[in-house]
């Protein structure tokens, strides 16, 4: 596989050109913009692989771009980037669509692996993503059932719980495997699963989370 | 500070320099604060002891304060108010101008009615005088001030031109006052008891309609200075985290440049400590008060990486508060954390920490060099007693999973007793 095209999105100059440097030579950047709309446009006309996109941007949230982008272009993917570890930041910006989450702090090597895993289709969850997963995810559905509590989306099963907590404590997708006695493919299938969970289910505490950053 | 004792004796030593009122830290002339600044005392002091001499003395203390108020300056005036009115011709004519119109008034009024009005009148007449040339000759911003006080009566003169909605609120006012007079005068003749009781709330009435709005704007200023207190307040706050915290560390940064491992160290706790400032509301450098499960988690975190200067990523779900069970579950894991420090020669830390109904667990994980468990001499009981002992003690088990090259994971269990969980 080629390198993924990737653009960069953020409003520090200084994290833009620091990333380029790093991961020039493991994927191909093809742009870079600091603010919500210029990412849009930008976007929208180079059409890359994956987009590295900041979460918090001086003319909305991270989420807007992932918006207004998905719309029309769903092969577009995203992956969150954000120097805090706010549930409210993370939960929105997965909730519109990002396909992964990671911090700042992240090695390079992680994060082009990360970056290339995400262009592949999977999902990428840090540990620290995982950690508020399984909090929100915890106890069972009778705290906060709703009208439209759907048990298949609401709850997590026994094994999609045991992939996070490995997640949490900084396996690897290849560790989990071998940990678990499942094949690296699975892995990833419970973590995409867990991902449209994440995106789809109405549980309280993702809703509240997500309502703290004013998205429905 | 050195200076220990109750915040009213508490002696800062004065400023050593004359004494000067100091008009940005008053209540009335700045006159207490001038004196506190000058002698060391706190300034809420002399302000109970200046009461209390008032209080005692049947009321001369206000005397005193004003004289103390005209004679002694304000900070960076050269002369007092006094000795500038008595150089201010100008303003000795308009005094003496004034005082002499008051007079034919007086004179005139005495004429027509005479009587207590007269003998009342008189000491206001060089009042005012005197007024007039201390109003000349303050500061500027004592000048604000007394402007404020005395508002509406320049507004019942004409003085302030008066717009002509609040015209018709002194005319209203007026009627209203005169009527409420008229009314209670009249009742000393008849001794009906609810005509006294009507003529005082049309005086009341007429009072506040006249004097209410300038009351509302005294208040409302009040507020408005107090936001603009809060507000600064705010400011000087964060200033002063971001300098005592991240300028301070970005300095040691500089200096330590050359050690990569320090810098990493600084870096990782100027950020926790910046980050629970800033999105948790937690000041780190308050104890916890109320120790809670993940708190504990955090402690072990941060007493860790700045101990051995290795990152640990802990991540914890759920949280509930501790009890004698979660306390040696935490202190187990604080003694795994520390060997995986120290020797599994790993450049980070997992620590996971889950709290579920039943059980809390905390798994210790590094991809150092590990170890063979069989062949730990029987004398290191670092792991043996600390962790083994400590969980099985109150029922719970401790799991090594290790391999020289494979890293070390230690898997700490421990069932809860029955409290309410907080996830």
């Amino acid at each position: 596989m080629s390198a993924p095209r990737v653009v960069l999105v953020d409003d520090h100059g200084l994290f833009r050109s620091g990333v380029r440097a790093e991961l020039g030579r493991q994927v191909e950047v093809v742009g870079e913009a600091d603010d919500v709309q210029p990412a849009i446009d930008l976007i929208a006309s180079v059409l890359p692989d994956v987009v590295l996109l900041d979460v918090h941007l001086p003319g909305g949230g991270g989420q807007a771009v992932v918006q207004a982008i998905k719309a029309d272009h769903p092969e577009v993917r995203f992956l969150a980037l954000s120097a805090s570890d706010a549930p409210e930041d993370v939960i929105a910006v997965i909730r519109a669509g990002a396909r992964g989450y990671v911090t700042k702090t992240i090695s390079t090597a992680e994060l082009a692996d990360a970056v290339r895993r995400v262009a592949a289709g999977d999902a990428v969850f840090s540990h620290r993503l995982a950690g508020f997963v399984l909090d929100a995810f915890a106890g069972g559905p009778a705290a906060d059932a709703k009208p439209s509590f759907d048990p298949e989306l609401d709850q997590l099963t026994g094994r999609e719980r045991e992939v996070l907590r490995l997640i949490a404590q900084g396996y690897t997708y290849k560790e989990i495997a071998r940990e678990l006695y499942i094949s690296v493919k699975t892995v990833e299938s419970h973590v995409s699963s867990v991902l449209r969970k994440l995106q789809l289910s109405t549980r309280h505490q993702l809703t509240r989370w997500a309502a703290e950053r004013r998205l429905t | 500070m050195g200076h220990r004792g109750p915040f009213w004796l508490r002696h800062r030593g004065g400023h050593g320099g004359p004494l000067r009122r100091d008009p940005d830290d008053r209540l009335g002339g700045g006159v207490a604060a001038g004196v506190a600044a000058w002698k060391g005392f706190s300034v809420t002091t002399v302000r109970i002891v200046f009461v209390l001499v008032t209080l005692v003395s049947a009321g001369w203390g206000v005397p005193l304060y004003v004289l103390a108020w005209l004679f002694i300056p304000a900070v960076g005036a050269e002369a007092n108010i006094f000795s500038k009115a008595r150089n201010d011709s100008g303003g000795i004519r308009l005094a003496v101008g004034l005082a002499s119109l008051l007079i034919f008034v007086l004179l005139v009024a005495g004429a027509l009615n005479g009587g207590w009005f007269i003998s009342w009148a008189w000491p206001q007449v060089f009042s005012i005088a005197g007024l007039a040339l201390i109003w000349r000759n303050a500061p500027s911003q004592e000048q604000a001030t007394l402007r404020h006080l005395l508002e509406p009566l320049g507004a019942a003169t004409g003085d302030v031109a008066p717009s002509r909605r609040s015209a018709w609120r002194l005319v209203i006012a007026a009627v209203l006052m005169a009527a409420g007079l008229g009314w209670l005068f009249s009742a000393h003749a008849s001794l009906a008891l609810l005509r006294p009781l009507g003529g005082v709330l049309l005086v009341t009435a007429g009072i506040v309609l006249a004097l209410g709005p300038w009351w509302l704007r005294i208040a409302r200023d009040l507020a408005l200075e107090r936001q603009a207190k809060a507000r600064a307040e705010e400011r000087v706050d964060i200033a002063s985290r971001v300098h005592d915290s991240v300028l301070q560390t970005l300095a040691l940064i500089q200096r330590r440049a050359d050690d990569p491992q320090k810098v990493v160290q600084l870096a990782r706790l100027q950020e926790r400590e910046l980050r629970s400032w800033l999105f948790e509301g937690r000041d780190p450098d308050e104890d916890e008060a109320e120790l809670t499960f993940a708190a504990g988690v955090r402690q072990i975190q941060q007493d860790v990486e700045a101990t051995y200067g290795v990152p640990v990523e802990a991540v914890t779900v759920g949280d509930c508060e501790l009890d004698e069970n979660l306390s040696a579950l935490i202190a187990a894991a604080r003694e795994a954390t520390v060997n995986a420090a120290k020797w599994s020669g790993a450049s980070v830390i997992s620590l996971f920490a889950e709290v579920e109904p039943g059980e809390a667990s905390i798994v210790v994980r590094d991809r150092g060099k590990g170890f063979d468990p069989e062949a730990v001499p029987a004398d290191r009981k670092g792991l043996a007693e600390s962790v083994h002992g400590r969980m099985a003690r109150r029922g719970g088990t401790a799991t090594v999973t290790t391999a020289p090259g494979e890293g070390t994971k230690v898997t700490l269990k421990m069932p809860r007793s029955m409290t309410a969980s907080r996830t």
